[in-house]
Formats: C-alpha cells, structure tokens, sequence
C-alpha cells in the first residue's frame, strides 16, 4: 500500500519541508534559506539558526498541506533529519517532527541527511538501479560511495581535509565574493580565462580514492598575491580553481567506476549544482560507457523532499523510531541498517 | 465539564509533563540533565494512557515558555508545537520564573518572590511576583537578565526561588540584604504547576495557537558581529 510522508529538514541554515507517496512521487515541497541572515556573519551562527527554524517549520508545514490540498488525517508517517548536522537545529526538526507524529498517531522516523542526499537522484526522472558508485559533495563531505541498495554503503574514498564546498567557500572569500560564495565564484569563473593559469589536482597521482582540497586554497591565494596589481585576476583563479575542483572529481570518479567495475555514477549534495562539475562528470561517466545522474538543481541542496523520500523509503520497510526523541550530530552513514 | 491541560516543561534541569483534569495535577518529574528529549513523549505518553484519554480529547497544551536553557526551551517549543497542531490543540504559554513564584507560595506561602534561574555568563533570569488575591502571581516590572548585583531593588521582603539563588548566593544576599527573607535555591519549574497557572489564563480564554508556541529567551544578544 502506498504511503503518505511529510519530510522535515533542519540539520543547518534552511528549514525544507515536503510530501512524498509511494508510488506516486513527490507532492509538494517548500524551503526557507535562512543564507541571508547568517552572511552578515560570515558563516551559519548556529544559535541563530536554531531560533529561525523554530519560529518556520509549523508554518511551512501548515502552507503546504493546505497547498497540496492533503488533510492532516491523510498523512502515514513523519520523516525528520536526525543527523548528521547542527545539534540545536535538528534538535528542532526532531522534536517538532516526532511530536507531530505522536500526535498525529502516525509513526515516526529520523532519517540521515546524507542517506537523504545520496538518494535526492532516485526522487523522480530517470531513476539509476543499484549497484551504482555515488559522489556526495557538500559544504560538509566530499565522499566516494559504493551504493548496493538503501542502507548499504560502502565509503570507498574521501576528503582528508576541507570538504569541496568548504574549498569553494573558502577561496570565494579570498577573492572577495562574501559568505556563502561558491555560487558567486562560479559565476566569475565564467569570465575567466581557463588557460592563464593551471591548478594543481590534488592525490590524482598517488593510488586511492581519498581527496584533499585545503591546498586548491592556498594555491589561489598564492597566485592572487602574485599578481595583485591585475584587477580582472579574480576571473581566471576562480576559473582555474573550478577546473581544479571539477577534474579533480572527475579523475576519482573515474577510478572508482574502474575499480568497482560499475558503470552508474550518482551525484548528490550540494556542490552537484555546480554546472561545470555537473558537465565534467557527466563526460566521465559516458566516457566509460556508463551514466551519471543529478537530481534537479533545488534538490541538489538541503531540502525537505529527500527527507521525505529516504524517509517513505525505511517507514515503507517497516523502520520505526520509538517516543525518545534521539538526534546524532556526527553520524557516520556506515551505521546505518539496510533495508531489504 | 472540567477542564483537561496537558503541560510540558523542560527549560531547566528538571524535566516534567503534568496532565490536569479539572482540580487534579499528576506529574513525571525526572531531574535529567542530558535527557529531556528522550523522556518528554514517554511522559506524556504515560500520562495519558493512566487517564485513559487521547491528546485530541484535551482542551489545551500547556508549556514553559522561559527563560531557561536555549535548547531546554526550543525542546519544550517544538514538541509543543508538534503535538499541538497534530492534535488540533490551543497552546498556553507561561513564564519560568511566574512557575517557581508559584510554587514557592504553595509550598510556604510567601507571597512577594523573587524568582531568578542560573543564566549563565555570570548572569541571572530573573522576575519578582507578588501573589494577588486569587493566589496567582503576578508580575512587578519586567523579567530581565542581568548580572546578580545590578537587580533592581523592590519594596520587599522578599524570598527568594529558583537555581540563581543557588549559584549567586552570597551576591543576591549582598544586592537585597534585609529585604530577603527566605531562599530556596534547589526549586525548579515544574509541570505541575504550569498546567496550574495555565487553567486560569485557559479559564479567561488566553490561549494561542500551536505555532505561537515560541521560547522567551530574554537574552538576545547571541552574537558578536564580525567587522
């Protein structure tokens, strides 16, 4: 029988709320980026953020089942992000999404918000089977997967350092760009020139699927003091540290499709939106013979309707979560059970 | 028909929920730090299952709006508001500092209190209430947060209740002198008697609904903006 499943996400700065059935698909969604209020800060103050989701979430839960024209008597399950991520924020999905249920009288169950991302690409459109090799890329992780089925991972490889987001965040704030700024960089690297300077790919020659970008960072501040007496520098250093970022992906993935003799590639998370990343991977995977999928660019980043998803996905096999309201915010996703 | 307030308080070490049925209060009372969230829903849940009600048969949720800890406070709000709006319940906020009052005047019938909880920082939430004639407290001036000897001083005596007392005690004894007369400096807010102080402002027909359900925290100033 299908199911009916609100999704709650709060583990950082957007507070997502969406509607999936089984069988279906997704209902409806809706998200509040909070992005603007931290930038004034020059990062996510976590208090802050914990104080905007919980003046947001009932609200946007309210607007969109009235939007979706779903009762509240038709919803079969709560799915809520229990980690990993920022304790005091999902503290308020979890509360607020496992009390809902209770008194909704409906089950309850936390999801992992990478789970949630790794499976954002099976959502809708062309959906890959299993096995497949993913690559989750975020402001927080920059891991290789291999995927066998829902809650059977395998981390193959990932980043010993900065997280690719973390890198583009970084080195947009050196070029001046403000916080959050990967967005922003990328949008300069298109003015940039791709063949004035060339960055190093970081561990593309060692064996291994692991990744370091701290040292992209450094490389392109060096550069920019290098020639700080050029005013259009900032164009091609974002531009030749995209193709950096890009490739060096690209070469990882790659090796891992080789090595696990697969031919699906699955990216997720939020530096996936990134267009040129998107392109270079995509070359790859067919390169190989194989294919790459994206979910749709809103669902790249934190979102309500992955929740909603990988949540449907485990209530669907029968995973429950009891009346202790429990939350993990460092939570490796090699915990997690497999669902059969 | 009496009256049927479920209330929920977690904004302090003690964590609590308390069901009322007309004139009578049963608690879960746990002191557990760490625990809140995983012993609130079981508490409600025990709670009603011994009356034998649902929560949509209730008339209204009852909660410690604060001040107290940030995340004690966003614990007590969201689940409120979880359970408010999946039950279709009005929501009923009272103060922290009105429920210490409270207490401390049922249990040694003082009726000027000050009330302060232990803010951190060096500083206290604080609040004094006088008890009126219908045994309810009520607020003088305004509840602040402030270091211990910048307390304004009232025409006392006063006693004095909540963990400020305990962690300050020598300077709020400093700060009121005379004007203090008895301290309880272990009291919590309880459950019990949130739901009780919530019946009346029920009674007056003062409630809000679920999503109004929101933390007093009275210390805004959380960050330093960086230049």
């Amino acid at each position: 029988m299908d199911v009916i499943v609100l999704g709650i996400e709060s583990s950082c700065d957007e507070t997502g709320v969406a509607i999936y059935e089984t069988g279906v698909g997704l209902l409806g969604h809706t998200l509040y980026s909070q992005a603007e209020m931290h930038a004034q800060y020059g990062g996510v103050v976590p208090e802050l953020a914990s104080r905007d989701h919980i003046r947001r979430v009932i609200p946007l839960i309210d607007q969109l089942l009235d939007r979706v024209g779903l009762s509240s008597q038709q919803i079969d399950g709560v799915a809520y992000t229990a980690g990993p991520g920022l304790m005091g924020a999902l503290m308020v999905g979890a509360c607020v999404g496992r009390s809902l249920a209770y008194g909704w009288g409906v089950p309850a169950v936390g999801v992992h918000h990478m789970e949630g991302h790794l499976l954002a690409p099976l959502l809708e459109g062309e959906i890959p089977e299993f096995p497949f090799i993913a690559l989750l890329v975020s402001g927080g992780h920059t891991q290789l997967i291999r995927v066998d089925g829902v809650g059977r991972y395998q981390l193959l490889g990932e980043s010993v350092d900065d997280a690719a987001g973390e890198a583009f965040d970084k080195t947009a704030k050196l070029l001046g760009l403000g916080y959050p700024g990967g967005p922003a960089l990328s949008e300069l690297a298109k003015q940039g020139n791709p063949d004035r300077f060339h960055f190093p790919r970081p561990m593309v020659d060692r064996p291994g699927l692991d990744f370091s970008f701290s040292g992209l960072k450094t490389y392109a501040r060096n550069t920019l003091q290098q020639n700080s007496d050029d005013p259009t520098i900032g164009a091609d250093v974002a531009r030749a540290f995209e193709d950096a970022v890009a490739d060096t992906l690209a070469i990882k993935c790659r090796r891992a499709l080789r090595e696990s003799d697969l031919r699906r590639l699955v990216v997720a998370g939020g530096v996936s939106a990134n267009q040129r990343i998107r392109a270079r991977l995509q070359e790859i995977a067919e390169g190989e013979r194989g294919e790459a999928f994206f979910p749709r660019v809103e669902f790249c980043t934190d979102n309500g309707a992955m929740i909603a998803f990988a949540g449907a996905l485990r209530l669907d096999a029968g995973e429950s979560s009891g009346l202790a309201i429990e939350v993990s915010p460092r939570w490796p996703l090699s915990e997690l059970p497999a669902v059969h | 028909m009496s009256s049927k307030i479920l209330a929920i308080d977690t904004v302090t070490e003690g964590c609590s929920a308390a069901l009322l049925i007309g004139d009578e209060v049963v608690e879960r009372f746990e002191i557990t730090p760490r625990g809140h969230t995983q012993r609130i829903l079981p508490m409600v849940d025990e709670l009603l299952s011994e009356a034998d009600l649902t929560l949509a048969e209730l008339d209204a949720i009852a909660f410690d709006r604060g001040p107290g800890s940030f995340t004690g406070l966003r614990i007590t709000a969201g689940v409120v508001q979880g359970l408010a709006y999946g039950a279709g319940l009005p929501v009923i906020p009272v103060s922290s500092l009105a429920a210490l009052a409270f207490a401390l005047y049922r249990e040694n019938q003082n009726r000027n209190i000050l009330a302060a909880i232990d803010a951190r920082m060096g500083e206290v939430y604080c609040g004094y209430y006088r008890i009126n004639d219908r045994g309810l407290p009520a607020l003088v001036g305004e509840e602040s947060v402030l270091l211990p000897n910048k307390i304004i001083k009232q025409q006392g005596p006063w006693a004095g209740a909540g963990s400020g007392f305990e962690s300050y005690r020598e300077e709020l004894k400093e700060c009121l002198r005379e004007n203090l007369i008895h301290i309880d400096g272990n009291a919590l807010p309880h459950a019990k008697d949130i739901a009780r102080l919530a019946l009346h402002e029920f009674e007056q027909g003062r409630v809000l609904s679920s999503e109004e359900a929101q933390p007093v925290y009275l210390r805004n100033q959380v960050v330093h903006q960086k230049s």
